[in-house]
């Protein structure tokens, strides 16, 4: 992988919330890559940090949770250690972020049309006019029938995919080389969370965006994401390309996701789903934090953490990655 | 919008016969009747009194009282003092303007104080200024209206001298009365120093009779703006790079101030009644002090027609916040 591909470099990232001797981690030492124009999956369970981590990029992290990483590099620029101007230009700009519930995320007492306005004029300026003229055209591009007069919407009169259309809008009002979208869909009728993954990945390839698409719809990341980052309880398990990560999981926890889906329990009566819950602040066990859900877990997965095992790129945080039956190896 | 002005002004005229109901009844259910009052100590012969009785029209029975009432209102007379044998609807309009005047003042310093604190208080949360705030608030609330106005008046009249202990207006200005409102007055006169005296007499009343709501509009915009900072929609103006300034003034205040106005037209009813106190503490000659004398001359027509007049105000002002609501949350003027 060359270097000058590389739009944004996480490397190290830890959240933690909390004071005193035991802070709670949300998010531990994660490094990742994303490339221009490429589309990352960020896969698990609820509480698995996938939020938390993307919201620390977003620098929308508040007291009491403290970020810190060896280093954030989006486009040669280290986002720890920029001042708090300087990290606004960037945020909103260059990286934009889409959430999960249009609904409550647009504000109730502003039209739609203000709402993008606003992006634009705190980061481009222009005219009135003009960036009347540039709001219609990013609702024509989202999709919003009749955007000359939508744009005089308010949100409660918009339907929630509708919403998630304008903010989708507002995102990419400036242009952003990088957005995330954290669980873009979940909040939507079935029905709408084709179309709005559709447009999603049709103006990323028009706009050729590094995209992060958050979620835990595995079947969503298999069909539009090129690469796949897998968390557990804050950390990532395994990383890969998407095709392969699915053909044969090297991770105890991206087989058992995987198994839990229903299309593999056809022909059984029950879903195959991994026993517990994802341990809390005060249950983190020792050694490998999957190891009271793992089936294959040994004496030294409960004492000693693992490292990253494979290859660069295709990697994953076991002791016994699996081989490409499924199996654990020795 | 149209439809719902209409349909709040509807609403209106129900309330209104309530309270003149209210008011009516009120007046007669306390004990002591004016005629008595009127015979002072010497007392009056059965005849007499029948006479007056039946001269002031309380003879009659009391439903027909309330109708004859009633029928006057709606034709804008509320009758005439037993006292001062003046309409009352006169005497209200003399002494208004100076409870308007104090009202206003005090609404205004609890508005403005009340709403930064609360701002302030609520974008440093759990700092110093917020403990400070919320503590200035709680005592402001729990401090009994003449004991706060005492306290203040012996300080900055008596000890410091910086303001007039009393009245509306130092005795060697002559001021020629045009609109009623003191501060217009003096800038309209060409005495010298009456505006700044004018002000000097309002500041403290204002202030005593400001504290309650200012206490109680920093409380509810504290805790309105906390819960707006925390909704979905901020994060998302945060992540579209906006300042903080902007953030807290345009997309959080306008939603906090939807519940703070609701406060501020409930806390016009408190302010008018404070004015009772406040004007008794401060010799101000307004609608407060008049109603508190009358009360205790069992005098019928301006007790009826000032509580009318007052709760009439209150409705309007309330009419006026609901309005105001729907020109700051669209859901409202939207719904039908």
């Amino acid at each position: 992988m060359t270097n000058d591909k590389k739009l944004l470099s996480v490397n190290n990232l830890s959240v933690t919330f909390g004071t005193g001797d035991n802070p709670f981690t949300a998010v531990d030492r994660i490094s990742y890559d994303v490339d221009a124009g490429e589309v990352l999956g960020i896969v698990g369970e609820s509480g698995s940090g996938k939020s938390v981590s993307s919201l620390a990029l977003m620098g929308l992290i508040d007291f009491p949770g403290k970020v810190r990483a060896d280093s954030l590099t989006f486009e040669h620029t280290n986002l720890i250690g920029l001042s708090e101007n300087a990290r606004r230009k960037i945020t909103g700009d260059e990286i934009a972020m889409i959430f999960q519930d249009p609904m409550t995320s647009l504000n109730p007492s502003f039209t739609v049309g203000n709402q993008i306005m606003e992006a634009i004029e705190v980061h481009q300026g222009g005219s009135k006019k003009e960036r009347r003229a540039k709001a219609i055209d990013l609702l024509q591009q989202v999709g919003i029938p009749a955007p000359e007069s939508r744009i005089d919407s308010y949100p409660h009169q918009l339907s929630g995919g509708m919403s998630q259309r304008v903010m989708i809008a507002m995102a990419i009002a400036c242009d952003p080389k990088l957005l995330i979208a954290d669980e873009p869909t979940t909040a939507l009728d079935v029905t709408i969370q084709a179309q709005i993954i559709e447009l999603l990945l049709k103006l990323q390839r028009e706009k050729n965006m590094g995209l992060i698409l958050i979620t835990h719809d595995l079947a969503l990341v298999a069909e539009a994401a090129d690469r796949v980052v897998v968390m557990y309880a804050g950390q990532i398990v395994e990383t890969g390309p998407a095709n392969e990560i699915f053909k044969a999981p090297r991770h105890p926890y991206t087989q058992a996701l995987m198994n839990s889906l229903p299309e593999s329990a056809e022909g059984h009566d029950r879903l195959k789903a991994l026993p517990g819950v994802v341990p809390g602040a005060l249950d983190r066990p020792q050694g490998c934090l999957l190891n009271p859900r793992c089936p294959y877990a040994t004496d030294r997965c409960r004492v000693e953490e693992p490292g990253y095992y494979g290859p660069e790129g295709r990697q994953s945080k076991c002791f016994y990655p699996l081989d490409d039956n499924g199996r654990p190896t020795q | 919008m149209l439809y719902f002005i209409l349909r709040r002004i509807g609403m209106v005229i129900p309330t209104f016969i309530g309270v003149s109901l209210f008011a009516f009844a009120l007046i007669h259910l306390i004990p002591g009747d004016p005629v008595t009052v009127m015979g002072g100590e010497r007392g009056m012969t059965a005849t007499e009194r029948a006479e007056l009785e039946a001269m002031l029209g309380l003879d009659k029975p009391i439903w027909v009282q309330y109708f004859q009432y009633i029928g006057n209102v709606l034709q804008g007379d509320l009758g005439t003092s037993y006292v001062s044998r003046e309409p009352v609807m006169s005497e209200f309009l003399t002494l208004f303007p100076a409870t308007i005047e104090l009202t206003v003042c005090a609404a205004i310093f609890a508005s403005v104080v009340g709403l930064t604190l609360g701002i302030l208080a609520a974008v440093r949360r759990g700092g110093l200024l917020d403990h400070t705030v919320m503590t200035i608030s709680l005592t402001g609330y729990s401090m009994p209206i003449f004991w706060w106005g005492l306290l203040l008046m012996l300080l900055f009249s008596v000890n410091l001298g910086w303001t007039p202990v009393s009245g509306r207006m130092d005795v060697i200005y002559w001021i020629d009365e045009v609109t009623g409102f003191m501060l217009i007055d003096t800038l309209l006169s060409d005495e010298e120093g009456a505006f700044t005296a004018a002000v000097q007499h309002l500041i403290l009343p204002s202030i005593v009779l400001g504290t309650i709501p200012m206490a109680v509009i920093a409380r509810m915009t504290r805790s309105s703006m906390l819960e707006v900072l925390g909704e979905d929609y901020i994060r998302t103006a945060r992540a579209k790079g906006l300042s903080k300034r902007r953030i807290i003034v345009k997309h959080a205040l306008r939603n906090a101030l939807i519940p703070v106005i609701t406060v501020m037209g409930l806390q016009v009813g408190l302010l008018l009644s404070g004015a009772i106190l406040t004007e008794t503490i401060f010799a101000w000659p307004g609608i407060g002090k008049w109603l508190v004398e009358s009360i205790s001359r069992r005098d019928y027509p301006v007790v009826q027609g000032g509580l009318l007049l007052i709760a009439t105000i209150i409705i309007l002002v309330n009419l006026l916040v609901d309005l105001m609501y729907g020109v700051v949350n669209p859901r409202v003027r939207h719904s039908k």
